[in-house]
């Protein structure tokens, strides 16, 4: 039983409950006067700050303990929610995420909070001075408790004796293990189990950490607190098999001796005091839906180390491509019952691949959640009224692309927010209401994930685009004349273009739209534009379900075998060759009523020239946005699903090729970037 | 070189390229793999003979001849890729036969004379004499660059 081994979950929980409470208290600051809210992230944190005690990470615990108070405050109508407080709250929160960031990169969880609880407390103490009103500290009853009995503090007493007052019973249970008892760190864990079934432990002595190490003799006291009858949870404790013993006894309270302590000590208790009331009652309100919701959720899911799912992706690619080496074997043998057999096997490992496919994707949500945090702060820092409106952050995408996609959306939203949303006052001017707002939405289409980010601000000044697009040299005038508005909107993402008319250290330093378009492209998705001059603008991202495997159509360039990405292609086709025509140097064919160039691969690929010219080419036509291309090949061979590999850090870079893949024989086919081959 | 290397002997793979013997650290060497089907990858530089599939892994191959300005000759049934890896970069390497292992004390080794054979200087870093071999040992890196 060792603390390590929940680690794990302990990292995990607590940046859900971060979440949670980064999330309340964006809501608590658009609604400041709603305590439910208030009690959301109190008790998160509350968590938060035993779970971090219990993993012995002091500064987590502290830290939070402070920020609780402040909670409290505010719960009890001390203090009103300002937006300085929150911001208070917030760095703390940012605090934490490090110390949990720390702890998960395999740090001690260690860091100097002083500062932060310091203004924490100015902040708690500037307006809760006054605490003469809670309830003192225990009236005592004579204790008659046995040789077992544990040492309470001012925090436990508390709790117990608010308990009382809610009619619980508060008992010490003083277990002896058999002294030949072998596994005690387990049987501890049965009393324990044992006991959490009847009520709430609060306290163990000697604690749960030295039980769990066995770091004790043969006995423990546990506190409980229960409405049970002292003799059933006795009965219950002694069907552990391997305890001797169970001694129960109602808990009486001595007034601690320390006068001074008791002074010193009575500010926070306090305060923890009421903290702990409400808990409970919100404990009773909440247990029975609250349990009965807990177990039907672990039920149907459980935590799996993302590592394993890659190893079995890894070896699902490996299958994929003995699949194909198989598909190609029985298709030269044309053994009926082999091609049974390996057609069988194809479908099934088909549904293993979709299975795996969604096991691996990931709501966009875990980006999602970061830029109201960041969406706020900006609007700070800008002095602008910003609503971030998202919508459809459940939409899964596979684990590989959100990884990527994080930094190219912060940087679409920070432009929005920067470039796109105007002052309140010039809002209120044009007649808008003052609050901009920033949409972020995300849906499935297709075999693709579409992001967009839109905002009612400013819109695109097409003059001042293209001006600066000719003045820059990224556009010639002739090239500009025959601009639609979106390919026009669309030259904001070219490199070294910047519209804002002053540098800001929010966006606009030139560099930045175009690392987000080559982001994308690079992840196989494409990025438009859609504005309406005053209005507000539309950033479209469209991107791939996933990375991993994709379906590509594969060709033959002389003996060479590329493969295309079935997603860029729109069809084949076989043209004559007195069917090409000649549009100055560009060889075009009329495909259904529209021009397109064509791309003879063998002489972007320099291809070794074998085979003597045929009279029809053999094409496929493929897009990137509203722009086709034909890539001339020598033959189709057909389509397959196929696992994509990179060519590793040695070759990056090389033209027109997006990656490689391992065919059913073995050999390394390149995969075709259309992207880069449209220009 | 010296970090993975006893302090006296230097452990190497020999290698045969027309008529000389090269080699380099064996620390450096993955594995020895016979010639297999080898992807050619459109516009890289010349001496990037293309990638292969080894078990797995597409891993780059370059053709030792093309890089040290030698004349090409057909591969044959002696001809080897070495695997050999430097930094994070791991790559295959073809030559026209893979000798042996060799231990040469360090004290043989001697800087590079101003002219060996045809191949630039800059990627040797020393010769070694063995008995009646002369063995060309080379910095890894610079082959790679």
């Amino acid at each position: 039983m060792e603390v390590n081994q929940y680690l794990e979950v302990f990292i995990d929980e607590s940046k859900d409950h971060l979440q949670a409470v980064n999330e309340n208290l964006l809501l608590l600051e658009k609604n400041p006067e709603d305590l439910t809210i208030v009690n959301e992230i109190f008790r998160s944190a509350h968590t938060l700050k035993g779970m971090s005690a219990t993993m012995g990470y002091e500064d987590l615990a502290n830290l939070t303990h402070k920020m609780e108070n402040v909670l409290d405050a505010i719960r009890n109508h001390k203090l009103q929610v300002t937006a300085d407080i929150l911001d208070v709250v917030f760095a703390s929160i940012d605090d934490l995420e490090a110390m949990v960031h720390d702890i998960a990169a395999g740090g001690n969880g260690k860091r100097d909070v002083s500062v932060i609880v310091d203004r924490l407390l100015k902040i708690e103490n500037g307006e809760t001075g006054n605490s003469a009103d809670v309830p003192e500290q225990a009236d005592s009853v004579p204790s008659v408790g046995p040789s077992y009995h544990a040492e309470y503090d001012e925090f436990e007493r508390t709790v117990i004796q608010q308990s009382k007052e809610q009619g619980f019973t508060c008992y010490e249970i003083g277990v002896e293990l058999r002294s030949d008892c072998v596994l005690k760190a387990a049987r501890v864990f049965m009393v324990f189990e044992v006991l959490e079934k009847s009520g709430e432990v609060i306290k163990s002595t000697p604690s749960t950490e030295q039980l769990e190490e066995e770091q004790f003799d043969d006995r423990f006291v546990v506190t409980l607190i229960t409405q049970e009858l002292a003799e059933d949870i006795v009965s219950k404790v002694k069907k552990v098999s391997e305890v001797e013993h169970a001694i129960i006894s109602e808990v009486s309270l001595k007034p601690l001796n320390k006068e001074e302590e008791l002074v010193e000590k009575r500010e926070t208790a306090a305060a923890l005091a009421e903290e702990e009331v409400t808990l409970y009652e919100k404990a009773e309100a909440t247990e029975e839906p609250k349990q009965s919701k807990q177990q039907a959720v672990s039920n149907k899911t459980i935590r799996v180390n993302i590592e394993r799912l890659d190893i079995l992706m890894n070896l699902f690619e490996e299958l994929v491509i003995d699949r194909g080496r198989l598909e190609q074997i029985s298709g030269e043998l044309n053994n009926p019952e082999l091609n049974e057999t390996v057609e069988r096997m194809s479908r099934i490992s088909g549904d293993l691949q979709t299975i795996i496919l969604n096991m691996r994707m990931v709501p966009v949500e875990t980006v999602f959640n970061r830029f109201p945090r960041m969406v706020r702060q900006l609007a700070r820092d800008l002095n602008k009224k910003i609503n971030l409106d998202i919508v459809g952050a459940e939409t899964e995408i596979d684990r590989t692309v959100i990884d990527e996609i994080g930094d190219p959306l912060v940087h679409l939203i920070r432009n929005a927010i920067d470039h796109g949303i105007e002052m309140p006052a010039e809002r209120k001017a044009k007649g808008k209401p003052e609050e901009g707002t920033v949409k972020l939405k995300a849906y499935h289409s297709g075999n693709h994930v579409f992001i967009e980010i839109e905002d009612d601000g400013v819109g695109i000044n097409k003059e001042k685009v293209l001006n600066k697009a000719l003045s820059k040299g990224i556009v010639t005038e002739d090239q500009a004349a025959a601009m639609s508005d979106n390919q026009i909107y669309e030259l904001i993402l070219a490199s070294g273009f910047s519209t804002a008319d002053t540098i800001s250290d929010i966006s606009g330093r030139g560099v930045g739209l175009d690392v987000v378009k080559t982001t994308i492209e690079s992840l196989g998705g494409s990025i438009s534009i859609e504005a309406a001059e005053g209005s507000g603008s539309v950033f479209l991202i469209q991107l791939p379900l996933t990375l991993s495997i994709i379906s590509v159509m594969l060709v033959e360039v002389e003996k060479e075998k590329y493969a295309v990405p079935l997603s860029s292609i729109i069809e084949t086709a076989i043209v004559k060759k007195q069917d090409v025509l000649n549009a100055h140097t560009q060889q075009v064919i009329d495909f259904r009523g529209k021009i397109v160039p064509l791309v003879f691969l063998e002489q972007v690929f320099e291809v070794p020239k074998e085979n003597k010219e045929e009279d029809f080419y053999s094409i496929v036509i493929v897009r990137k946005g509203d722009k086709m291309a034909g890539l001339v090949v020598d033959s189709f061979i057909g389509q397959q699903e196929v696992v994509l590999k990179s060519l590793g850090n040695y070759l990056s870079n090389v033209f027109a090729i997006s990656g490689a893949t391992i065919l059913g024989d073995g050999q390394v086919a390149l995969i075709v970037d259309c992207n880069a081959l449209i220009k | 070189m010296s970090e993975t290397t006893a302090p006296s002997m230097i452990k190497v793979i020999a290698f045969q390229l027309m008529d000389k013997e090269y080699a380099f650290p064996v620390h450096q060497v993955r594995s020895i793999e016979k010639l297999m089907h080898i992807t050619r990858v459109p516009g890289t530089v010349p001496f990037i003979k293309g990638v292969i599939n080894l078990r797995g892994v597409v891993t780059p191959i370059i053709d030792l001849r093309k890089r040290f300005s030698l004349p090409e000759e057909e591969y044959d049934e002696q001809t080897r890729i070495i695997i050999a890896a430097s930094s994070d970069i791991e790559v295959g390497l073809v030559v026209d036969g893979a000798n042996d292992v060799l231990d040469i004390p360090n004290s043989i080794i001697e800087p590079q004379p101003d002219i060996v054979g045809s191949v630039e200087a800059e990627y040797i870093t020393g010769v070694a004499k063995l008995e009646k071999r002369l063995l060309i040992l080379l910095n890894l890196e610079r082959v790679f660059k």
